[in-house]
């Protein structure tokens, strides 16, 4: 009786595994692909090559005025010398320190909330929202503590622009969640006021926004009523992103299945707690890159503050353009905006996808 | 009624009451002048065609919907508007769901905890330390950690349970609980819910499993077109129907 020999493993063949095999199977598997890849190719031969070379290789990076710039590839020199405006804005050299120590503050602050183990989440997550705002307008605006006082005409960069951000981030999350629910509610008069809002809202462009904070309001306030400039910009944006935050966060509101808020009433929850507890957690993780998606907007909406004379990173970019000695570098200065706007929002897109994946528990039906 | 029905466990305190009960969904008249009583300890099996009105009765009993006509009365409450009763009759009666409803992002512990901690306002350990038993009581303490998401369709039934048996209620309420199951699992939760039935809680239960009504039910209950048509003891239900419409009925469910 003969016993059975397996036939020993042979290695696949050549053509569907390694350099070439990933080659046939995702760039050549087909005429159309095969003629795509080829088309790419020549793209990206032809236009990276050139650029690299203008951006790094043939690139000046030190000197202190337009002399420096000998090599005919990009000035970065012209974003080296206007750094500190293109960050601080007009605010005075001298105390630079005070924004830099909130700048500071912020990070330390926020770095418990990513570590798994620390358990005053909560308690921090509200002194930051309630409390660091506070602690920093104080410090950036100055006049207690011998600390010299700076009006906000005079902040400006981009600080400026990472202040709308966050406050109009800040105060448009919770508006719109309220919002959203109002919108929800059962109750015809709060329904028809978020409905009313909302509308309003999202049916005027911010730049109107703006300019009716800063020009008509002050024409409807008492005489000799000061409203910070600064502070109706807050207002504008916020409320102007909240409408569209609180319709991003009604689409989560919708997909959560009915049996869920049954099963909340069903165990005596109330509906204020079956909302923070059950319904919003669940919601709000579904829409979670549509959230980003408006935080993104709103963060490069924020430039439009430079209609109504505020400074921020992009205004005073073009203002350093304007300036006779550095006539002709716009290309450098809006490449270095472009790059700037870019990391931020870059970052924002991947923690939204790192906290899907962390927030994601697999799904009961 | 204590002559014919000599279960101990049954006492004469009517726990669950409903008198002249109508309801409307528009202008279609669901449930049609409703009236029973369910003592404590009493087990209860609204069978019947969908349609009939079954879980829509038991859904007002715990307020998920309102009656417009009639009175329910649990444990002494009366259900009105008054938010308050309606609070604390949910605290009193647990649900179980055809579809679970767990909460999906919440871990098995912690759909159970979550209800005595927040509505019941039990320290977190001692909500945790009375889940474990109850998880343990459906025999599922080991998937304690998992999501709801990672379980069978039986083990989240009988998550769905416990999650109910937390609030420590005195009157469960049933809603189809086995029939979004596949075949091999409605044993286990049958099994759990006999045992439920044992330790003497008050319950009301649709489904249309009959060997679980014939094992545990003190009284079967026929719906049909929103009216109670037939209202038996299990043995005198199954081999004497009264109506045509439970004759047919029966004859259709059990083949």
């Amino acid at each position: 009786m003969s016993t059975h020999t397996p036939h020993p493993d042979l290695s696949p063949p050549i053509t569907n595994v390694g350099v070439i095999g990933w080659l046939r199977t995702n760039l050549f598997s087909s005429w159309p692909n095969a003629i795509l890849t080829v088309a790419a190719a020549f793209v990206i031969f032809a236009t990276l090559p050139p650029l690299i070379e203008w951006a790094f290789i043939k690139a000046d990076w030190v000197g202190d005025s337009r002399d420096a710039c000998t090599s005919g590839g990009a000035c970065w020199v012209f974003v080296s010398v206007r750094f500190n405006q293109f960050m601080y804005g007009l605010y005075p050299e001298a105390e630079y320190w005070r924004i830099n120590l909130a700048g500071m503050l912020i990070v330390a602050l926020v770095i418990p909330l990513f570590v798994e183990r620390f358990r005053w989440k909560l308690s921090l997550g509200l002194f930051i929202l309630v409390g660091y705002p506070i602690v920093a307008f104080l410090l950036f605006s100055g006049g207690i503590l011998g600390l010299e006082p700076v009006e906000t005409s005079r902040w400006g960069g981009l600080t400026l622009t990472l202040i709308l951000a966050s406050v109009g981030m800040a105060a448009s999350f919770p508006l719109g969640v309220l919002l959203a629910l109002g919108r929800r509610s059962t109750m015809p008069i709060v329904k028809s006021v978020s409905v009313v809002f909302i509308e309003f809202w999202r049916g005027v462009p911010l730049i109107t926004v703006l300019f009716m904070s800063s020009v008509m309001l002050p024409l409807f306030l008492p005489e000799g009523t000061h409203f910070d400039k600064l502070l109706r910009a807050m207002i504008g944006i916020s409320l102007f992103q909240s409408a569209y935050m609180a319709e991003v966060v009604r689409g989560g509101l919708q997909a959560i299945p009915k049996g869920q808020y049954e099963a909340a009433q069903a165990l005596g929850l109330s509906f204020w707690k079956s909302m923070a507890l059950i319904i919003m957690p669940q919601a709000l993780k579904l829409v979670i890159p549509g959230i980003v998606n408006t935080f993104i907007a709103l963060f490069k909406d924020t430039t439009l503050v430079l209609i109504i004379g505020l400074f921020d990173m992009l205004a005073m970019i073009e203002a350093a353009l304007a300036d006779p000695n550095w006539l002709g570098y716009s290309v450098e200065g809006l490449t270095f905006a472009a790059f700037v706007y870019w990391v931020f929002c870059f970052s924002m897109s991947r923690y939204s996808m790192s906290l899907e994946r962390k927030l994601h528990t697999g799904h009961s039906r | 009624m204590s002559d014919s029905n000599p279960d101990p466990a049954v006492s004469e305190k009517p726990m669950i009451e409903l008198r002249q009960v109508h309801k409307w969904y528009g202008q279609f008249h669901v449930l049609k002048d409703l009236n029973l009583s369910v003592k404590k300890g009493e087990r209860i099996v609204i069978c019947g065609p969908s349609g009939s009105g079954k879980s829509t009765m038991i859904r007002c009993i715990n307020r998920l919907e309102e009656h417009q006509r009639g009175q329910i009365i649990v444990d002494g409450t009366e259900l009105t508007d008054d938010v308050k009763n309606v609070d604390q009759i949910r605290r009193e009666v647990g649900m179980v769901f055809q579809h679970f409803n767990l909460f999906p992002h919440l871990t098995v512990l912690e759909n159970c905890c979550l209800a005595p901690i927040w509505v019941r306002k039990m320290p977190r350990r001692e909500a945790e330390a009375a889940a474990m038993q109850y998880l343990e009581k459906v025999k599922i303490p080991e998937q304690a950690k998992k999501y709801p998401g990672q379980l069978s369709g039986g083990q989240q039934q009988r998550v769905a349970i416990a999650r109910s048996l937390c609030m420590n209620p005195s009157i469960m309420l049933f809603d189809e609980p086995t029939s979004a199951l596949d075949p091999e699992m409605i044993k286990e939760v049958l099994d759990t819910m006999v045992e439920l039935a044992e330790s003497g809680m008050t319950m009301m239960c649709v489904t249309h499993e009959m060997g679980f009504a014939k094992t545990v039910a003190n009284r079967v209950i026929f719906m049909d077109g929103g009216e109670i048509i037939e209202e038996n003891e299990p043995e005198e239900f199954f081999n004497n129907p009264q109506s045509d419409r439970t004759k047919l009925f029966l004859s259709q469910i059990l083949g």
